[in-house]
């Protein structure tokens, strides 16, 4: 992920230290290209234009164009946007409170939740905690099967669902079942749902508030386009997420529902999936996303050579 | 939010009480297209003639560029031809595409309208890697009453495409439709692994695959592009279906796909029911562009 972004800002970048001391238009043909290049990636619009203004603001100041080496000030701007865009540092989860623990995973079809409830287990085992694995997904065919094979082959115990039931009564049992068995975190992986498919969202809004979720994390896929901003700004309207996980970014995605999400809803991306087997689950760190984004190790050495 | 409502409003909000078309508007316009995923490249290509245009002054009612807009993007779609035959029997499909975009779904969907024209259909579930996987195809094929071939999890895939078209033939069925599994384009090794389905489908039907569908999720942004490209470098692919338009997502990226490589697409997936598919038709998938309000 985020590696054309890179390359498209590198060389921005390098045209804009070609010139040595900068014009403030050289700064505007800069930034005109600078946002082509978020456009490109998918980073909503609206964030673009934001984004772009406020590293407009900083980089006709006085602080670069007075500067020897204006091409690296704009850089660090353009940097620490980024940074701040991505949510700054490094969120963990917050499993405290009442225990069992309840992490519930909402999200889109497909995105990957059923894989990243069997991920998330997997990393919280690792970590010392007892996870219950409870399949909520009454309505895809085998989705069940699907969850309870990822379970076993992780050693993690799966509720067994009757997909008979209404969804909150079966999580409500399962979280009661963990607790007596002595589990501490219950990871409710629910059915995909269109966020503007008012009576699942309702079933959502219902699961949060009979089970009191701990975490509420969205389950985005890293290649979501422009509507990313729409999706996950309803989800959190209804649920106040309290996280995001970005699916599928070990691809050639350009990142830009990462910088989107975040820009939109303020909630914080906690990790990533970086492919289908269960151990490829990896936290989010934003310094180095952003660094990786610009090309740190390259940009930065280039422009410090000029 | 402006993101949220239907072109038509967003188009005509713009038009209204403005007769003369500036460069303002021209950019907001763009701002609607990039915003349906359309992509700032091929927006810029629609866009630049009819800036061209009206700076010669040949463009300057406003109302007119709605429809000359509607017009240049239709064009970038290709013609859909007359469609798969499916036939001579058995007619062999090949179903790829990235990972939880709607494949097994498509298919079982696609199973149902052929059956409804009274076709022989027989699913091979050839995604042997994903859990239940099979599982889920299997039980399409229950709901449907369609047979469906399948090995246990883990077994190689061309084996199970393998014993597919045996049986396929051997029962006489009309049309094989072949599950894969998800798959991300940039993975070297599982694009040779769908290389090696069709030689082995080749094997048992030499002109098959008759049909390679390439399976887009209309909610993907610009990686579509790039999604289509390696799936068709790899397996000529012959047709595109686009997924989940029952979202707020426009689509607008098969837009992009089609003015870079003019593969036809087929079906749209609009509902995770196995009705919820329809051919795809250019004019209306434009109009829809322009016209359906963001919460379909
Ligand atoms: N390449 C890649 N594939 C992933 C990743 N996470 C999940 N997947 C794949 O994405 C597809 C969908 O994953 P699921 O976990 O079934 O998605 P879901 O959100 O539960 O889907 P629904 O329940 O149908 O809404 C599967 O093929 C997964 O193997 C990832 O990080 N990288
Ligand atoms: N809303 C909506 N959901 C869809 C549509 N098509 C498929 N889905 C849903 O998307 C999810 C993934 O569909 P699958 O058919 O399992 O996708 P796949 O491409 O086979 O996934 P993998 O095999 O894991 O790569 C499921 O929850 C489907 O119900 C559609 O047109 N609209
Ligand atoms: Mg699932
Ligand atoms: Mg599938």
């Amino acid at each position: 992920m985020f590696d054309n972004l890179s390359d498209r800002l590198e060389s921005v970048f390098k045209r804009l230290k070609g010139y040595g001391r900068l014009s403030e238009d050289n700064i505007q043909e800069g930034l005109r290209e600078v946002r082509l290049a978020l456009l490109e990636a998918d980073v909503n619009f609206r964030v673009v234009k934001d984004f772009v203004a406020r590293v407009r603001e900083r980089a006709v100041g006085r602080e670069v164009m007075e500067s020897l080496t204006p091409a690296q000030q704009v850089v660090k701007i353009v940097h620490d946007e980024l940074v701040a865009l991505l949510g700054g540092r490094n969120r963990q989860l917050d499993l405290s409170g009442r225990q069992p623990a309840v992490l519930l995973l909402v999200g889109l079809q497909g995105s990957g939740k059923t894989t990243t409830a069997a991920k998330l287990a997997r990393w919280l085992l690792s970590k010392g905690r007892a996870p219950y694995l409870v399949p909520a997904d009454v309505y895809r065919p085998a989705a069940v099967e699907q969850l309870r094979v990822l379970g076993e082959r992780i050693g993690v115990p799966v509720h067994p669902t009757d997909t008979s039931r209404p969804p909150v009564e079966t999580a409500r049992e399962a979280v009661a079942r963990a607790g007596l068995q002595g589990l501490d975190t219950v990871i409710v992986d629910t059915a995909g749902r269109l966020h503007v498919d008012e009576a699942l969202m309702g079933e959502l809004r219902d699961l949060k508030a009979r089970l009191e979720p701990q975490e509420i994390l969205l389950v985005a896929d890293a290649m979501t386009g422009q509507d990313a901003v729409n999706i996950a700004g309803k989800f959190d309207a209804d649920l106040s997420l309290t996280g995001v996980i970005l699916t599928k970014v070990e691809g050639d995605a350009r990142g830009g529902a990462a910088l989107s999400i975040q820009a939109v809803t303020g909630t914080p991306i906690k990790f990533v999936g970086v492919g289908e087997k269960l151990d490829q689950l990896e936290p989010f760190h934003p310094e180095r996303i952003a660094d990786r984004i610009l090309g740190m190790g390259d940009v930065l050495t280039l422009i410090e050579k000029a | 939010a402006r993101t949220r409502q239907g072109f038509v409003h967003q188009v005509d909000e713009l038009l209204l009480g403005r007769k003369e078309i500036d460069p303002g508007l021209l950019d907001e316009l763009e701002e609607i297209l990039v915003t349906a995923d359309m992509g700032v490249a091929t927006v810029g290509k629609v866009l630049e003639e009819l800036r061209i245009q009206v700076k010669r002054r040949e463009l300057a009612d406003a109302g007119a560029l709605r429809e000359r807009l509607q017009d240049r993007i239709r064009a970038l779609l290709p013609p859909p031809g007359p469609g798969p035959a499916w036939a001579p029997a058995p007619f062999v499909v090949l179903v790829v595409g990235v990972n939880g975009v709607g494949k097994t779904t498509t298919i079982a969907k696609i199973a149902r309208r052929l059956q409804a024209e009274g076709k022989k259909v027989l699913l091979v579930a050839a995604d042997t890697f994903r859990a239940a996987a099979a599982e889920q195809l299997e039980t399409w094929g229950r709901r449907l009453d369609v047979p469906v071939v399948r090995h246990a999890a883990g077994a190689d895939p061309a084996a199970v495409v393998y014993d597919g078209l045996e049986a396929a033939i051997h029962r006489g069925a009309d049309v094989v439709l072949v599950d894969t599994a998800g798959r991300l384009h940039t993975k070297t090794n599982l694009m040779e692994e769908l290389k090696k389905l069709r030689r082995v489908i080749r094997k048992k039907v030499p002109e098959g695959p008759h049909e390679v569908f390439l399976v887009l999720d209309a909610t993907t942004g610009q990686n579509a592009v790039s999604q289509a490209r390696l799936f068709r470098e790899a397996v000529d692919v012959t047709g595109i279906v686009l997924t989940k338009l029952d979202g707020t997502a426009k689509g607008g990226i098969v837009v992009a796909v089609s003015d870079e490589m003019g593969i036809p697409i087929r079906y749209i997936g609009i509902g995770e029911g196995m009705d919820d598919l329809r051919p795809f038709d250019p004019d209306a998938f434009v109009s829809a562009l322009f016209e359906r309000e963001g919460a379909a």
